[in-house]
């Protein structure tokens, strides 16, 4: 037997193995391929031995020539062969050469499935490693499901070799088959404390891949990665989590307020580039969600840059690079900060390296200001001079574009500059972009009315020396700029100056060698000429210029009647044709200009890309019914098959039908002028339908100021845009010359009043005045399209699949418990097998507990509501709503508080607060007011209402200021919520005015100056041990609910340690009201205080909800209330307590609700609403500040906005609706306001007005 | 995620590639021999980092490269990652290797390739970084080559004394185009523990 090995190895030792495989290819560099195809004749020889030692040397050699490139696939089923060798040596062979060539549709694949098993349970460690690894490359759905169940026992393997692996490859799993991810998740966060520093990195690194792509998921295990933060010492983890912060800041700002301290530290304290590199990363993502409303976070924001101004000052490339990678993070929210460095990002615009370029360059984009804008520009362009690879310098190309064009062509204030610009970009050989000049060249000339002439005379130019442009070759991509050429010159041809002489050049036969669709668009534009053409000369009496020009036509379109493409061929005979006729007419002396001219008539409005997809579908209309019912099967007597003709059946049933009674089609005809009423796109014949449009003062009646004219109108020749430079510099001196001739003035007038409010420096933005007014024309969109910016979602992210709730799997009373559907399959022969299931016998807390079918009932209850809301989340109807169903779902998610305010009690540590704060921002609260007669008390007493409002601490002075300055403080979400809403009012404007006020100054409405800080957290009351602050009004949770069994309004309270202390056994009471009530844990009596779930050390806070119910909403509300709680001391323990008040204003039952202007409307003119009014007297802000307060204070958003006045609109908690009318007249704010309850709204508008008395 | 490792050499030539995403062997090579020619042109001292490898991945995915005497490294990575770390994992990597290969050059990728994906396999499974401690790595290695060793016993001997006899008289096997010098450390990169 051992004679027969040995004799099988020497036979084998001649054989090739793949260092002789490698040598023989090494040494036939120039017949290779021969070589290699003998070789593989050998190979395949090999394949057939019995011997899988021969079998496995083929493989391994296949392997090496499959990375040369050449397809191993035929050897599929020999590599299943090898990979179930009983030998570790052969199966390693048969595992990589598996990993190297298998894929999903491999097809002998699913023969692995039960040797993979037999593998993973092998008692080799090695064996199940490498079993793991292959699997890790090829795993496919079906290997996925069906092998989950093993890999979720390997990860409680002994070993910790084996356990890393396991984990790891489970996101492969979850990836292929996303069911699994419940049942294994538990255990997975399991592993993040695996006592192993591998299976735990591995952990980590799963749980990041699968929280990056749906991160709001992930949020309950912050607390978790918080203390691996902190603990861990190894720097991949780190990285890792700190990356996974990241990810998580944006969805729960106060995350990110606890991140920013050991974030900081790490940030000093870190000798690893890397670490300090990811913090710097962390640390601007949560400023970035925090936007406002840190103390301290200036400091923070100067951390960074000044950190990453180090890095981009390094001398490694890498972090230089990188510096300036993070640094474009910051500028989206902090341009200011950045902008300090402009030295330093422009010195890398000169870098040798062409990434640190690009980055510098993607830097600039949100550097410029109106400013500085020319000069940026002229530095790029002279880099595209410079710069020799094309693929550098078309990227300068379309910065230069986005950088002009950004944000509604915001920072340009000269356009006859950026024309010249962009024509002066034509210039450049070879560029990919004509198309984007092009475009841009027509946004312009379409939209700035003003800039038109100057852009018509350019165009004009570029036409005349098309030559240039197009050379003798076609010179890829820049003749783009022909097509707008073109058209603008055309379109706009009443400006032009020469248009004779344009329509010759456009009538050249080299045109005939542009691409089609120029060609077309030049025979078209040509007419538009001509037509321009012949009324001048009609004009002129001239008689015989004109039939000259149409001659010119006559004679020159035929070339184009000639092309090879289509749309030119077609339009060239028409117009062909049409000229015909015309010199007929001009022979027999018709005067023919006006008529033709006529054919083009009337302005060609721009409009949004999105619009055609925005248009609403009728009210009643449904897409996919039958337009003509199918005939019932009785009517359909030929015996055709119905499969294959009942498509076409419609259509016989159609003439069937003709004779419909007069009646029914009367009635059709009416509901067919409805909705042809209704549809923006219709073309509509009655004159009343068409005052939509023109009766809105619409783009006609905007003064448009004629242009300034310190810039020549006319350049020779094509434009030099340097020139503009120095115009503007002049300009701007003078400007401000001027402006500080009237500041004096106006000091000297102000001297005696109050002061000035901004005394803004000569070189502030706003003094910088576009060099003429030029309105925008925004790009129309139909009416009533629906807002939404989700658009661009990919369907076919692979990681959708895996956006599955896992939170209450984690906490042990699990809302939505694993179903038995959704155990991972196990193999069995008999049904008996199935009971042992891995939730079973891994995870018992999780199973669903099947004994207690009360609870179960209110769970499947709970799971269909969420089921439902997931069914909701897919309508359209829903995505517009983005944000707010977000807030939905989250509080679905998390939100067990909301009816149980029994807050999970097992931590004490600060981090505790992060779950459930989560829940506090977006389940959504509403919390009342203390108001400034909270009064603190420090002395016992032990009736909770007793001596409450005798004041014995001398504190009160200071609760008053100290809650002043807290309201200006933190903001955090508030904000983000607000800007939101912003941009939302903005969108909603573009669809709501139509042609009425489509006109928005360089720029938009919103960059009018940043807004003061708010803040909803007051103080509540204080006293020598505690401070307590409750969080104002947010939003009511569960909207449906409320309305069904009473409003409950939820109140977040900070409790504060001031003392030096441990303070405990906390307990919160109020005295209910018959109005109001504290909902307690069940069980408890009407008396009893809610006990708060944490301790707090010294100096430490936290937060804590409490669920009130609320019956009636018409009018404020206060509760006395008591918080009991020990101090405890190293020797003594002392029994404290705090009074409070409670004060639930009108205000805080309001719910920031959308409001779209065509129901606000319709709201308005039902007439079931009561009116009121209010007067604000010495209102001293900004009139956005005074809608960006009643937004935040009294939850409101703004419907619509023009100029002084704006509509804003919010509902109670009931479904009370309240409309208000706000405007301002100097120092005077009138509000009108509408509600359907006097009592509430009359309330509310006290509060208004007491908000803006305090300020 | 890590959608691909890359090894080739000056000239282009791939001594290592793995794909953690399924392509055809066609895409494979012309990957490859863009990876090249993005990386070849490149500067020395200039950034370890490409952004526009247009076959794998797109926007999201960044090419991050060490070069080593005859040998450039590619890690085609997603924003996952942290640059520096997979820098640093690079150069893990390399450590790892010429700790087993004992003074580790280029020949010895070309003629044990399948060596290499072993050491890999243990660093990086399925395109997530698996282990970045060589210590830990190295003894996994040794570990499995050591059974590898024990399966063969004595039937392995025969075959192993003729490749040394094949090996013996093959002057095209010179051991001096060392890796370089890979104790030279990135300045402000330790590495992991």
């Amino acid at each position: 037997m051992a004679l027969k090995i040995v004799k099988g190895s020497i036979d084998r030792m001649f054989d090739k193995n793949l260092q002789d495989l490698v040598r023989g290819i090494r040494n036939h560099k120039e017949d290779e391929a021969k070589y290699i195809s003998t070789c593989i004749d050998e190979i395949k020889q090999e394949l057939k031995q019995d011997n899988i030692a021969v079998k496995a040397n083929a493989v391994c050699k296949l392997t090496y020539l499959q990375m040369l490139g050449y397809d191993v696939s035929w050897a599929a089923f020999n590599i299943v062969e090898v990979m179930s060798s009983s030998k570790f040596t052969y199966k390693r062979i048969g595992y990589l050469a598996a990993s190297q060539c298998f894929h999903e549709s491999t097809d002998v694949i699913m023969l692995t499935t039960n040797q993979i098993r037999k593998d993973l349970s092998s008692p080799n460690q090695y064996d199940t490693g490498v079993a793991l690894t292959g699997l890790s490359c090829f795993v496919t759905p079906d290997l996925a499901r069906d092998l989950a169940n093993d890999i979720m026992t390997l990860m409680s393997h002994t070993k910790p070799y084996i356990r890393k692996k396991a984990v790891l490859i489970m996101y492969k799993v979850f990836l292929k088959y996303p069911e699994s991810l419940r049942p294994a998740f538990p255990r997975l966060k399991e592993k993040l404390e695996d006592p192993d520093p591998g299976v735990q990195s591995a952990a980590v690194n799963v749980i990041c891949e699968l929280a990056r792509r749906n991160p709001k998921n992930y949020l309950s295990l912050a607390p978790l990665f918080f203390k691996l933060m902190t603990s861990s010492t190894n720097n991949w983890v780190l990285i890792k989590i700190i990356k996974l912060f990241g990810a998580l800041t944006p969805l729960e700002p106060r995350l990110g307020k606890k991140l920013i301290e050991p974030l900081t530290n790490l940030i000093h304290s870190t000798s690893a580039m890397s670490l300090l590199y990811e913090c710097v990363n962390t640390v601007i993502a949560v400023l970035i969600s925090l936007s406002s409303g840190m103390p301290n976070h200036s400091a923070s924001i100067q951390l960074c840059v000044q950190k990453l101004r180090i890095l981009i000052e390094d001398s490694d490339q890498n972090l230089k690079y990188l510096g300036l990678l993070a640094m474009s993070k910051i500028l989206k929210t902090h341009p200011k900060s950045v902008q300090s460095h402009k030295d330093l990002i422009l010195q890398c615009l000169d870098d040798k390296d062409e990434s640190i370029r690009l980055r510098a360059l993607d830097l600039l984009y949100g550097m410029v200001s109106k400013k500085n804008l020319m000069e940026i520009v002229k530095k790029l362009m002279l880099h595209v001079d410079k710069a020799e690879g094309t693929t550098y310098r078309d990227e300068l190309l379309t910065k230069i574009i986005d950088i002009c064009s950004q944000s509604n062509y915001q920072y340009i204030t000269n356009f006859e500059w950026y024309i010249s610009i962009l024509v002066e970009l034509t210039r450049l050989e070879g560029t990919r972009h004509g198309h984007l000049i092009a475009s841009q060249m027509l946004d312009v000339a379409i939209r700035v009315k003003a800039i038109r002439i100057f852009a018509v005379a350019q165009m004009a130019t570029l036409l005349d020396n098309a030559h240039l442009l197009t050379g003798n070759m076609q010179r890829n991509g820049i003749c783009e700029v022909l097509y707008a050429a073109a058209w603008i010159c055309g379109e706009f041809s009443e400006h032009l100056e020469n248009p004779m002489q344009t329509l010759e050049a456009m009538l050249r036969p080299k045109v005939a060698t542009l691409p089609g669709h120029i060609q077309a668009v030049y025979v078209q534009n040509a007419a538009k000429l001509f037509s321009t053409v012949l009324k001048s000369q009609e004009g002129s009496t001239e008689g015989t210029a004109a039939q000259e020009t149409s001659q010119l036509m006559i004679d020159r379109l035929p070339l184009f009647v000639q092309s090879a493409n289509l749309e030119v061929q077609e339009r060239a005979s028409c117009i062909l044709q049409l000229v015909k006729y015309i010199q007929k007419l001009q022979q027999k002396e018709v005067e023919v200009a006006e008529e033709v001219s006529a054919l083009f008539a009337g302005e060609l409005n721009p409009v949004a890309p999105k619009a055609q997809k925005k248009v609403p579908v009728p009210e009643g209309l449904d897409l996919d019914a039958w337009i003509n019912e199918p005939p019932s099967e009785s009517e359909s007597e030929d015996e055709q098959p119905k499969a294959i003709f009942a498509k076409e059946e419609p259509k016989h049933s159609r003439s069937r039908h003709t004779e419909v009674d007069e009646k029914e089609l009367a009635r059709r005809r009416e509901a067919r002028k409805q909705e042809q009423a209704n549809n923006p796109f219709y073309i509509k014949a009655s004159p009343s339908s068409q005052k939509v449009y023109q009766e809105s003062p619409g783009v006609e009646h905007i003064p448009v100021v004629q242009i300034d004219l310190t810039v020549p109108l006319k350049v020779p020749g094509l434009p030099m845009s340097d020139q503009y430079l120095k115009l503007e510099e002049e300009r701007r001196q003078k400007e401000r010359a001027d402006k500080k001739k009237k500041e004096k003035k106006k000091r000297k007038e102000k001297r005696s009043g109050r002061g000035r409010r901004h005394d803004s420096g000569p070189e502030s933005e706003e003094d910088i005045t576009p060099a003429h007014m030029v309105d925008i024309v925004t790009e129309e969109m139909p009416e009533n399209a629906l807002p939404s910016d989700d658009d661009d979602k990919d369907p076919n992210d692979p990681h959708k699949a895996l956006d599955i709730d896992l939170d209450n799997l984690v906490e042990s009373a699990g809302r939505r418990p694993l179903a038995d559907s959704e155990k991972l399959p196990v193999r069995s022969h008999r049904a008996a097998k199935v009971a042992k299931s891995p939730v079973e016998d891994g995870d018992a807390e999780n199973t669903p507990p099947s004994q207690e079918p009360k609870k179960k009932s209110s769970k499947e209850k709970r799971e269909k509501k969420k089921d439902k809301d997931r069914d909701r989340k897919k309508s359209k109807e829903e995505k517009k709503k983005k944000k707010h169903k977000h807030e939905e779902k989250e509080e679905d998610l998390l939100g067990g508080e909301a009816d149980e305010p029994v807050v999970q009690s097992e931590d004490t540590t600060e981090v505790v607060a992060l779950p459930t704060s989560t829940n506090a921002e977006e389940a959504a609260t509403v919390a009342a007011t203390a108001e400034a007669d909270s009064v603190p008390e420090a002395t016992s007493g032990t009736a909770p209402d007793s001596d409450h409002d005798e004041p014995k601490n001398s504190e009160l002075e200071e609760t008053k200021s100290s809650k002043h300055k807290k309201k200006k403080q933190k903001k955090e979400k508030e904000e983000k919520e607000k800007k939101k809403k912003k941009k939302h009012h903005h969108h909603h404007r573009h669809h709501s005015d139509g042609g009425a006020d489509e006109s928005v100054q360089n720029g938009t409405v919103e960059d009018e100056e940043p807004l003061p800080p708010m803040s909803n957290y007051c103080l509540l009351a204080e006293n020598s041990y505690i401070k307590m602050m409750m969080e104002d009004a947010d939003e009511v949770c569960d909207i449906q609910g409320n309305l069904q069994d009473g409003s409950q309004v939820v109140v977040s309270v900070i409790f504060e340690n001031k003392c030096d202390s441990l303070l405990k056994s906390m307990e919160f009471n109020v005295l209910d009201s018959l109005n109001s009530k504290l909902q307690r844990p069940e069980g408890s009596g009407p008396h009893d205080g809610f006990t708060v779930p944490f301790q707090l050390p010294p100096g430490v806070s936290n937060e804590a909800r409490l669920v009130f119910t609320v019956q009636s909403i018409v009018m404020p509300q206060k509760m006395k209330g008591t918080l009991t709680f020990i101090v405890k001391n190293e020797d003594s323990s002392i029994h404290e307590k705090l009074d409070f008040k409670l004060h639930f204003t009108c205000t805080s039952y309001l719910i920031t609700t959308p409001c779209y202007s065509d129901a606000f409307a319709k709201l308005l003119e039902s007439g079931d609403l009561k009116c009121s009014s209010v007067r604000l007297e010495e209102v001293n802000m900004p009139f956005h500040h005074l809608l960006a307060r009643i937004c935040f204070h009294h939850h409101f958003s703004v419907v619509e906005r023009i100029d002084s006045c704006a509509s804003m609109y919010s509902r109670s908690i009931q479904g009370h609706h309240v409309c208000l009318l706000v405007k301002t007249s100097g120092q005077t704010v009138s509000i009108d306001a509408k509600c359907d309850e006097p009592t509430l709204l009359g309330n509310v508008l006290d509060e208004i007005k007491q908000t803006f008395s305090q300020c | 995620m890590i959608r691909a490792i890359l090894i080739f050499n000056n000239h282009g030539k791939p001594r290592l590639s793995k794909f953690y995403e399924h392509y055809t062997e066609d895409t494979e090579q012309q990957i490859i021999r863009e990876t090249f020619h993005l990386v070849s042109k490149r500067d020395e001292n200039v950034c370890n980092f490409l952004e526009g490898g247009m076959l794998i991945g797109g926007s999201d995915y960044k090419l991050i490269y060490r070069h080593y005497a005859t040998l450039y490294f590619v890690f085609c990575v997603d924003s996952s990652e942290s640059e520096l770390g997979i820098l640093d994992l690079i150069q893990v990597f390399v450590e790892t290797l010429d700790k087993c290969f004992e003074n580790v050059c280029e020949l010895d990728l070309i003629f044990h390739v399948d060596k290499v994906h072993n050491i890999l396999a243990e660093m990086v499974m399925g395109g997530m970084v698996l282990e970045t401690n060589m210590n830990e790595i190295i003894m996994q290695v040794d570990a499995q080559n050591k059974m590898e060793k024990s399966e063969a016993g004595i039937a392995g001997a025969p075959a192993r004394a003729v490749s040394a006899v094949k090996n013996m008289n093959l002057p095209e096997m010179p051991r001096n185009i060392n890796i370089g010098d890979i104790s030279i450390k990135v300045p402000n990169l330790p590495s992991f523990k």
